[in-house]
């Protein structure tokens, strides 16, 4: 069957995508640029600015900080989201509605807001170190993706296999981990790359809990570009979209990217 | 090893709601005992409570001479088949049968083994390394069988297994499981709301309502012999008859009922009668008469069944429903005496 698509449809479509991809053609542009500050169309060929950026002691550190606290805030807010995401599930019934909804409520909270208060709770009132509060502000930012997504994936899960798996003589944690999460895992690695996206990306949050002598990456790019107009902030975005393209791509061929949407 | 299954007195509760009230059952080795009854009745938290997957308010469950009322569920060692089969979608046809024995410790090359012969039995060799998103609904509940059978519980409970499956199939799986149970002895303990499934694969059923067991008998006695209006009233017998006895003489009985009608029945064809009585017919047990000894009745709309014309009936004790003989059809509106044949009706005691 073939069906025709209106000429329209298709012209609406291009703009869509081109609304969408036109700025990053520019960024991408504007890095390979010969000039000392950023402008596009690009003047000359140059990759200065991308080694600029391995010149700069400063990008280097905020990246590895960056990675950590993707890794370990993701990985913290996935022990705590898959547990609670399962009882959540498992005793909908048993449970008040208000619980899953609690697990959400970082989202609806401005980011901003949510910052400074962790800054006054835990910084200040706690008087943690900056990297644990980071990373407890990292955990927390993230953790309701962890549970939603988590979730969704529980919510298409049968609990009579469960229940099967105990009848046949395995323990209750054993059939967690062996029968439950083998089912859930593409919801588990689903969260795990929006956490880390979202972790990795994060302004707000961050810049109320770094302080001297710790920084994240999109902090370290704001605080250079205030200083330096130049297209060393451009080829750095063009290194994290490389990053996330790579990513997207392992996951394309190992799980497929219907799995996301799912 | 075939052990009894008893249940004494247990009570469970949903919040406050009671659900089962004081249920006592108990299920003889190698006897099928199955649980009917609508849905809400009870029967799936008794065998949620028997599994352990609920824990009941008070009374204590027994197989054999071990207590399993506080006994975690997977130190229970029941076979459990379940409605939506169950299966693990992660693992292969083989390594689901074989997932008990591998709780079991028992080694690969073993195990793997006797869940390939355990998968012959149930007529699913060659099946082994598909995923069970590969197979039929027959097919899967096959599986399921063959993983709860392989781990030779003590006791197998099904949950309503059959639900999911066409109409075809459902009767040959329930003679392929009742076969199997058979020729295992295993005590099992089964759950539906279908009367036809009970009563063909059962040794005994019980015919459960509002958290209590109405009747446990064999589908024979069920069927003719209900001992209170709601087993009537669930094995089919249409119309329940309110009676009151006026004279008694020698084995001959004469009642009446509501609005003044009376009848005379004997004691030698019915059994004994008490002075107030509920008479449970079938339609079929209702022969429709021009005159003679019976309920006056008029005649209403005539519905063809095939083996016989259905009437809706109009008496002095109200509506009822009886089917008359193919040979002589008569018109709506004519009046009729109805008249009770014992093999198809019954003698109920009234409901206090």
């Amino acid at each position: 069957m073939t069906r025709t698509v209106h000429p329209a449809l298709i012209a609406f479509t291009a703009l869509v995508f081109l609304f969408l991809l036109a700025p990053l053609v520019i960024i991408i542009g504007a890095a390979f640029s010969d000039t000392t500050y950023l402008t596009f169309p690009p003047q000359g060929l140059t990759l200065h600015w991308f080694s600029n950026i391995f010149q700069i002691e400063a990008f280097r550190t905020t990246a590895i900080t960056s990675l950590q606290l993707a890794f370990l805030g993701t990985a913290l807010s996935l022990l705590i989201g898959i547990p609670a995401a399962y009882a959540i599930s498992r005793y909908r019934v048993e449970l008040p509605r208000w619980l899953s909804t609690l697990f959400v409520l970082p989202i609806l909270v401005p980011e901003i807001v949510f910052g400074f208060s962790l800054m006054k709770s835990i910084t200040i009132g706690l008087g943690l170190p900056l990297f644990p509060s980071l990373l407890i502000g990292h955990a927390l930012l993230v953790l309701p993706y962890s549970v939603r997504v988590v979730s969704a994936s529980l919510a298409s899960f049968d609990f009579s296999i469960e229940e099967a798996a105990i009848s046949l003589g395995c323990p209750p944690l054993k059939t967690f981990l062996t029968v439950v999460l083998p089912n859930i895992r593409a919801g588990v690695i689903a969260a795990f790359i929006l956490a880390f996206i979202t972790s990795i990306n994060d302004v707000s949050v961050s810049v109320f809990l770094t302080g001297p002598g710790i920084s994240t990456l999109p902090i370290q790019i704001l605080a250079h570009m205030e200083q330096f107009f130049d297209p060393t902030i451009a080829s750095v975005s063009v290194l994290l979209m490389l990053v996330t393209v790579a990513v997207m791509a392992i996951v394309e061929a190992t799980l497929g990217l219907t799995f996301l949407t799912k | 090893m075939t052990v009894s299954l008893s249940i004494d007195s247990i009570s469970a509760h949903y919040g406050k709601t009671a659900v089962l009230q004081e249920l006592s059952l108990s299920v003889a080795p190698g006897e099928l005992v199955s649980l009917l009854g609508s849905s809400g009745c009870g029967k799936t938290t008794t065998l949620r409570l028997v599994a352990g997957f609920l824990q009941p308010t008070s009374g204590t469950i027994k197989l054999g001479d071990r207590d399993l009322t506080t006994l975690p569920a997977h130190a229970r060692d029941i076979g459990l088949v379940f409605q939506n089969y169950a299966l693990f979608p992660h693992l292969t046809v083989l390594e689901n049968v074989a997932f008990g024995l591998k709780q079991r410790r028992m080694a690969t090359r073993e195990r793997q083994q006797k869940a390939a012969t355990m998968l012959e039995r149930v007529g699913l060799s060659g099946l082994g390394d598909r995923f069970p998103s590969a197979l039929s609904g027959g097919q899967k509940q096959r599986v399921a069988l063959a993983r709860a059978l392989v781990i030779v519980p003590p006791l197998l409970m099904f949950d309503e297994p059959l639900s999911n499956l066409d109409a075809k199939l459902r009767i040959d799986m329930r003679v392929e499981i009742r076969q199997l149970q058979r020729a295992n002895g295993t005590t099992s303990l089964y759950v539906t709301h279908d009367q036809e499934e009970a009563f063909s694969i059962s040794d005994r059923v019980a015919i459960m309502n509002a958290g209590r067991i109405m009747q446990l008998d064999t589908p024979e006695t069920l069927y003719r012999k209900p001992a209170n209006s709601f087993v009537a009233r669930f094995v089919g017998f249409e119309n329940l008859l309110p009676l009151r006895v006026l004279e008694r003489e020698g084995a001959f009985v004469t009642a009446e009922a509501g609005g003044g009608a009376r009848i005379t029945l004997s004691q030698d064809d019915f059994g004994p009668i008490p002075d107030d009585f509920v008479l449970g017919c079938r339609a079929d047990g209702l022969s429709v008469r021009r005159q003679g000894n019976g309920l006056p009745a008029i005649l209403g709309t005539r519905t063809y069944l095939g083996r016989a014309y259905q009437y809706q009936c109009e008496t002095s004790a109200g509506a009822i429903v009886a089917n008359g003989a193919l040979s002589e059809p008569m018109a709506a509106g004519s009046s009729a005496v109805l008249a009770p044949m014992p093999e198809q009706c019954c003698v109920l005691h009234p409901e206090k």
